[in-house]
C-alpha cells in the first residue's frame, strides 16, 4: 500500500466515497483463491455446476466479495490504517466475467484524541448495479491532530 | 398426499443447544509463504501490498515486520488440530445438528446470510491460531422461499499469546 493516500491528505469528509477496488472476475482469479482458502466447490470452478444451480455461469466466491471489502478499506488507508469491524451481508453473487467493484462511503467521523475512528457504509457490486455485498466497517487512522485536518 | 406443512424448524432439543461449542481448532504456525499467496490470490492480476510479502519494507512500518491480510484464514488444507488430512469440507444443511447429536430440521439447501468481524491483534509469521466456534441462536421468518431457519454461529481466534485475534458472526440461512 505504498501508493496509498497518507490519512492526513485525504481530508476526511462524511458522505465522501473512497476510491473503489475494482477487478474483472473469473477463473483465473477464483481458482487462485481457492487454491489458497481450499475453496474447490464445483459452483466456482464449472459453468455446468452454475447452470445446474441456476445461473448462466459459474459464480464467485462470497469470501472473495468479503475480501475484496477488505482490499478496499486497507487501499484507501495505508498501512497506518486498521480495520477495526467489517459487517456485510451475502445478497447475490457474481458471474464468471464480470466486473466487481468494491466500494465505501464515509458515514461518521469521531476523534478519540489518539485516533479517527471512521464509520463507513461498505458494498460490492457489478457496473453500478444493486448491491452484491452490503455492509459496514468501522476503521480507525492516526489522528493528525487539529492543525493538520 | 401431500407433505404436512413445516410451521417451525427449531425444536425444543434445538433451542437448548444454543451456546453449545461446534468446532475447535488451531492451525499450523502461519508461514510467510501462506501469507504471501494469501495476498497474491486476493489483488491478482495486480501486485498485493508489499506490507504482506516484502520483510524488510515491513520492518520499517507501523507494523514491524510482515502481518497477514485481516481475512487470512489460517486454517485452510490441514489444521495441527484435529490432525491429520481432511476429506472434503461438507457441504450438508444439517450438519449443524449432526455435529450436536440432535435430530436434523428437516432443510434441504443453505446459503450464506451475512457475516461480522470485529479485529484484534493482528496476525502475523510463526502464530498459532486458535478457532472456537459455539452455536449462537436460531431464528425464523417466511420469505419467497418459503419458512427460512436462520442460524448464527459466533467465533472467537486467539493467538498463542492468548489474545484476540478475531471476533466473528456468521449467519447461514436454510430451508
Amino acid at each position: 500500500m505504498t501508493d496509498a493516500l497518507p490519512p492526513r491528505a485525504l481530508g476526511l469528509t462524511a458522505g465522501d466515497e473512497i476510491p473503489p477496488f475494482v477487478r474483472t472476475t473469473g477463473f483465473a482469479h477464483w481458482n487462485r483463491y481457492a487454491a489458497v482458502n481450499d475453496e474447490f466447490v464445483p459452483i466456482h470452478m464449472d459453468d455446468a455446476a452454475g447452470r445446474e444451480a441456476g445461473y448462466p455461469t459459474a459464480i464467485g466466491m462470497g469470501n472473495l466479495q468479503w475480501a475484496f471489502l477488505h482490499n478496499v478499506l486497507r487501499q484507501w488507508m495505508g498501512d497506518e490504517g486498521r480495520i477495526e469491524q467489517v459487517a456485510c451481508q451475502f445478497r447475490s453473487p457474481n458471474l464468471k466475467d464480470q466486473t466487481v467493484s468494491a466500494h465505501g462511503r464515509i458515514e461518521s467521523i469521531g476523534d478519540d484524541g489518539n485516533r479517527l475512528r471512521v464509520e463507513l457504509t461498505v458494498w460490492t457490486d457489478v457496473d453500478g448495479g444493486d448491491p452484491l455485498a452490503p455492509g459496514t466497517a468501522t476503521v480507525s487512522l492516526p489522528n493528525p491532530g487539529p492543525a493538520d485536518r | 398426499m401431500t407433505e404436512p406443512e413445516v410451521t417451525s424448524y427449531i425444536s425444543p432439543a434445538m433451542a437448548d443447544a444454543v451456546g453449545r461449542e461446534l468446532s475447535r481448532q488451531v492451525s499450523y504456525p502461519i508461514s510467510e509463504s501462506d501469507i504471501r499467496k494469501w495476498a497474491i490470490a486476493l489483488y491478482y492480476p495486480e501486485p498485493p501490498p508489499r506490507l504482506f510479502w516484502d520483510a524488510n519494507f515491513a520492518q520499517d512500518s507501523p507494523h514491524g515486520g510482515v502481518v497477514a491480510p485481516e481475512d487470512f484464514n489460517p486454517f485452510a488444507w490441514m489444521t495441527a488440530e484435529p490432525g491429520g488430512v481432511q476429506g472434503p469440507r461438507s457441504n450438508d444443511p444439517q450438519l449443524t445438528e449432526k455435529t450436536l447429536g440432535l435430530e436434523p430440521p428437516g432443510v434441504a439447501f443453505q446459503v450464506n446470510g451475512s457475516i461480522s468481524v470485529t479485529y484484534g491483534q493482528r496476525m502475523r509469521p510463526g502464530d498459532v491460531i486458535t478457532s472456537i466456534t459455539r452455536l449462537g441462536g436460531y431464528r425464523e421468518r417466511t420469505g419467497r422461499l418459503g419458512l427460512m431457519l436462520f442460524t448464527t454461529q459466533d467465533t472467537t481466534w486467539t493467538n498463542q499469546h492468548g489474545e484476540l485475534v478475531r471476533q466473528s458472526q456468521g449467519t447461514v440461512i436454510r430451508y
